[in-house]
């Protein structure tokens, strides 16, 4: 069952792809707003400058400031071994892996909040406190979009559940709940990895700011790191996403791994898009949101009782 | 026949010993200037005489997992009828976490509660330990309702020893009180249970799966009677009035037995009840699904809007009482539909969470105790830098708090995980049942599990992290070795039970199938119904992938410079302009205002020029302040007349039983 190239490209996709996503996304909002815009590597030379940069600690921290990023980088790699990429199958997989990945993204919040509030810092503190509320509904949301899948796939692993769409594409499994379980999906991802509608990850210096606020204090490589596990986790939600959206599977493995970085700068043109079009909602409409997109789901499920 | 001892008179002694493990101390007499030795002879015979116990019970159940050997031990000719004693599955499973945190908490209030502080409740102290412990023993053992209602009534009354040992505080004694009066109404219900179950039955013997012709119409009031008795005992939404304010005020130690052992006394009841019937109806489980996603939600919430330490921790237990309720539910909705693997995973996963639970709560209580101990407060708010004061117990608080909001790689993601398996297994059954709604109830133990992270972000944050908001804080220390050993033990066992939830196995599975005796090929299955090896392989992965990636980090310290905190250019900023406990948990407890309903208060008027304000911010309990007292009140003004009755006088209350018995005599038939 091990199939070695698979495994390489996986993780080499899996290490390599996520800030390039990053630059997608801005790259498509810089043509919206009729800019050049920054190069399509530009998170690669900044993920590379940080690393060599020296740090500037606060003397208030303790050790879980610097675990906050190592935790969320490490959870989120070992997230990476559980989603299964386009046609191919994830290299760990098992009976209620799914639980693993959530958990393993709310290890990863977990400490990320914690650092932000080692600082001492209110400001700090107000991202974290928005973060780790708003993932209370995103996981919920997230749960009854696995419930709708383990529903139609009858698999308790995310392999095959995100398979099932590829196995019988666009018939016998109700499309409608699919394509609702999608939208919540979608909504998750923009919670999850902080982008507008939810939070604009360019500013660095607003009340409202959630994620850049963790992590004002942080710098060189632990920053680096930081950027990096978020863009991972970015990747990760886009290839769960991904399943959803355009669940086919060409045949050859080249193909494949092309239609699945293709798919997901697709992906990343979307969320440029939405980053575009959209501004950004009052912080008290985001549990609005969220609580929408979950009761879709809910609406999803109930299609998969008929 | 049997070379060695009954594994359940093994149980039995070590149950007598623990229960006067307190007595050399009190023999030893209590004058009030005492030497220093005498002193730490009244602490060290007690811890001793607990330990020796506790490790005797531990090897009773190392020989009845080895043997099976499930006798039963009775004593038979007393004035009360027959006292039956015996150990199965399910008995030996609750045995574990009554042992090892009785053992643990003795050493650590040997440090904690110190003789020369506390002369007066100390022996009161000791001696209540020694005698709540053996009677939990005795409540799992028992095999018989007489035996069971001492055990369970002593248990009960030795709780409220314990709690009450600081009687000089207000708040403590009007705690104790509310507990002793929710005990009773338990009890109350119990006893209705237990004749109910009697009359059944035919007997007074306990836990006989009744037959499919008994129990009918009946089994309802079976049913309700149990759930509502050890549902208060368990502290089940919305029963769990008396928990909050006890676990509380009791001393750390103390509230750390309360809520890793006491309340699964109720939930070993609950167990026991679900497990009457051969087919129960299908309602049982889907009642305490919903009622223990009700106490996980509401309780998580309201621990999360708590700014009193212990009183979170409290909120938390409900939480995760509520996660067991579902796993319990679950298994009994498994039995109903004859869904042998639901029954597994589902039991599976409840039994080893009450395990987990009994291992990182009293864990989290012995740290909020010595947070007390070292700075007298537990308000979350007041505290602030105690990561670099308290070193080491900022390090085991960290793995209390990442096992109990389930995250792996530790024991709490072990059992959370199996009731996931359980839950999207039951979304598979087909329409027809209601056990696919069942399946809801798996995003409702996400949100909790969400939740407890925003709950224990903040302790970790509000408390451990930043500067100090006071001279205490600034001054505190880690405690003594008495009391941080034991936390070290418990923050050990979480990590091993995390990376190897295997080693758990055998003791669930013979719980398991005594639960539901056609399980005995299922039970042993559970390895291949959860592959928990793959639960060890990430774990395993996942503390490599730290430790590597905590390597490389460790090379950066060389280029690091220290600064104070930037936040966004505050170049003096003090403690008090920290977050608080409040405004950290506000946009959750804002969105389950419907349910918590704090209390926001100005506590000057606005001006027109605006000047130093005061706010406050409280969180009442939704059931005890808004429905129980409020209720208890208007029957206390409503029904004086009836007080006439209760006029103290002896023969007064020898005429009224004469009375009852007369009218019972006249109307049976």
């Amino acid at each position: 069952m091990i199939d070695l190239p698979v495994i390489i490209v996986h993780f080499a996709l899996l290490l390599g792809f996520p800030p390039l996503l990053l630059g997608v996304i801005n790259k498509t909002k810089a043509k919206f707003a009729g800019r050049r815009g920054p190069p399509l590597l530009q998170a690669y030379y900044d993920l590379a400058r940080l690393l060599r940069k020296q740090m500037v600690v606060s003397r208030t921290t303790t050790w879980i400031f610097r675990a906050g990023p190592v935790i969320a980088l490490s959870s989120a790699l070992l997230a990476g071994a559980l989603v299964p990429f386009g046609a191919f199958d994830a290299p760990l997989r098992f009976t209620g892996d799914f639980v693993l990945f959530a958990y393993l993204l709310a290890l990863g919040r977990f400490f990320t909040a914690a650092a932000a509030l080692d600082t001492g810092s209110a400001f700090e503190g107000m991202g974290a406190a928005r973060d780790v509320s708003f993932a209370c509904l995103a996981e919920a949301a997230l749960f009854v979009a696995f419930v709708v899948l383990v529903r139609l796939s009858g698999a308790l692993s995310l392999t095959p559940m995100l398979h099932a769409p590829i196995a019988a594409p666009f018939h016998g499994l109700p499309t409608a709940a699919l394509a609702l379980v999608a939208v919540a999906l979608f909504v998750v991802l923009l919670v999850e990895n902080a982008r507008v509608p939810i939070d604009d990850p360019n500013t660095h210096l607003e009340l409202t700011m959630i994620h850049e606020v963790m992590l004002l204090d942080h710098s060189g490589p632990l920053l680096g790191v930081a950027l990096y596990a978020a863009s991972l986790k970015l990747f990760l939600l886009s290839a769960l996403l991904l399943h959803l959206v355009a669940p086919f599977a060409l045949g050859s493995p080249a193909l494949d791994w092309l239609a699945f970085a293709a798919g997901l700068v697709a992906i990343a043109i979307g969320i440029g898009v939405v980053e575009s079009v959209m501004a950004r909602l009052r912080l008290r409409y985001v549990p609005s949101l969220l609580i929408a997109s979950t009761i879709l789901c809910v609406f999803g499920f109930v299609l998969t009782l008929a | 026949m049997t070379q060695y001892p009954a594994p359940v008179a093994l149980e039995l002694t070590a149950a007598l010993c623990i229960a006067l493990s307190g007595a050399p101390a009190y023999l030893l007499g209590t004058s009030a200037r005492g030497s220093k030795r005498l002193d730490a002879l009244r602490q060290t015979s007690a811890t001793a005489l607990n330990g020796i116990g506790s490790a005797l019970g531990l090897a009773a159940l190392v020989l009845y997992v080895r043997s099976g050997d499930a006798s039963t031990l009775v004593i038979a000719p007393l004035p009360i009828g027959r006292l039956a004693f015996a150990l199965d599955g399910l008995s030996a499973l609750f045995l574990v976490p009554i042992l090892i945190v009785s053992a643990l908490g003795s050493v650590y209030g040997s440090s904690y509660w110190r003789e020369e502080e506390h002369r007066e409740s100390g022996c009161r102290l000791r001696l209540g330990w020694g005698i709540m412990t053996a009677s939990m023993i005795a409540v799992v053992l028992a095999r018989d309702a007489v035996a069971f209602l001492i055990a369970w009534e002593v248990m009960a009354l030795a709780a409220f020893f314990l709690m009450g040992a600081d009687e000089q505080s207000a708040e403590v004694r009007r705690a104790s009180w509310i507990y002793l009066v929710a005990t009773h109404a338990g009890t109350l219900c119990l006893l209705g249970f237990f004749a109910l179950l009697g009359a059944l039955q035919g007997s007074s013997a306990l836990w006989l799966t009744l037959g499919a012709a008994e129990g009918g119409s009946l089994s309802t009031a079976l049913f309700a009677l149990g759930t509502l008795g050890f549902g208060l005992k368990a502290g089940l939404m919305p029963l769990h009035v008396w928990l909050p304010g006890a676990h509380a005020n009791a001393p750390s130690h103390v509230s750390a037995l309360l809520s890793g052992v006491l309340l699964k006394m109720g939930i070993y009841g609950v167990v026991r009840v679900c497990g009457l019937l051969p087919h129960p109806p299908v309602w049982w489980g889907a009642t305490l699904i919903g009622v223990g996603a009700l106490s996980g939600v509401l309780g998580i919430v309201l621990a999360l809007a708590q700014h009193d330490l212990k009183r979170l921790l409290a909120y938390s237990s409900i939480e995760n009482i509520g996660i067991i309720a579902v796993g319990v539910g679950l298994a009994t909705l498994g039995r109903a539909l004859g869904r042998a693997d639901l029954v597994a995973l589902a039991l599976g996963g409840a039994l080893f969470h009450v395990l987990n639970h009994a291992l990182f709560k009293p864990l989290l209580f012995f740290v909020a105790g010595s947070v007390l101990h070292a700075t007298g407060s537990r308000r979350v708010s007041s505290l602030g830098g105690l990561a670099r004061s308290m070193p080491s117990t900022f390090a085991v608080f960290a793995v209390g708090a990442v096992a109990i909001c389930g995250l792996p790689p530790l024991n709490g993601f072990a059992s959370e995980w199996l009731l996931f398996i359980a839950l999207s297994r039951a979304v598979g059954v087909d329409a027809g049942h209601g056990a696919v709604w069942a399946g809801l109830a798996a995003p409702a133990l996400a949100l909790i599990g969400a939740l407890a992270v925003a709950g224990f972000v903040k302790i970790a944050g509000i408390a451990f992290s930043g500067e100090a908001r006071s001279e205490a804080a600034a001054r505190a220390h880690d405690p003594a070795a008495a009391m941080l050993a034991p936390m070290i033990a418990l923050a050990s066992a979480c990590v091993l039970l995390g990376v190897v939830p295997g080693a758990a196995m055998s003791l669930l599975e013979r719980a398991i199938s005594t639960w539901d005796p056609s399980l005995e090929n299922v039970a042993s299955a559970l390895a291949t119904l959860a592959p928990l090896g793959w639960i060890s392989i990430s774990a395993a992965l996942l503390i490599a992938f730290i430790a590597a990636s905590a390597a490389i980090a460790s090379g950066w310290r060389a280029q690091t410079r220290l600064a104070s905190t930037w936040d966004c250019g505050y170049a003096h900023p003090t403690p008090r302009m920290q977050y608080v406990g409040a405004s950290f948990s506000e946009t959750l407890v804002s969105l389950f205002d419907w349910a918590v309903r704090a209390r926001r208060a100005l506590l000057e008027r606005p001006r027109l020029f605006p000047r130093a304000t005061r706010f406050e911010y409280d969180v009442p309990d939704v059931v005890l302040d808004r429905a129980v007292l409020p209720l208890a009140r208007i029957a206390e003004r409503k029904m004086w007349h009836v007080r006439a009755l209760q006029r103290g006088p002896v023969q007064m209350y020898l005429l009224y039983m004469l009375l009852a018995v007369v009218i019972l005599l006249m109307v049976a038939p």
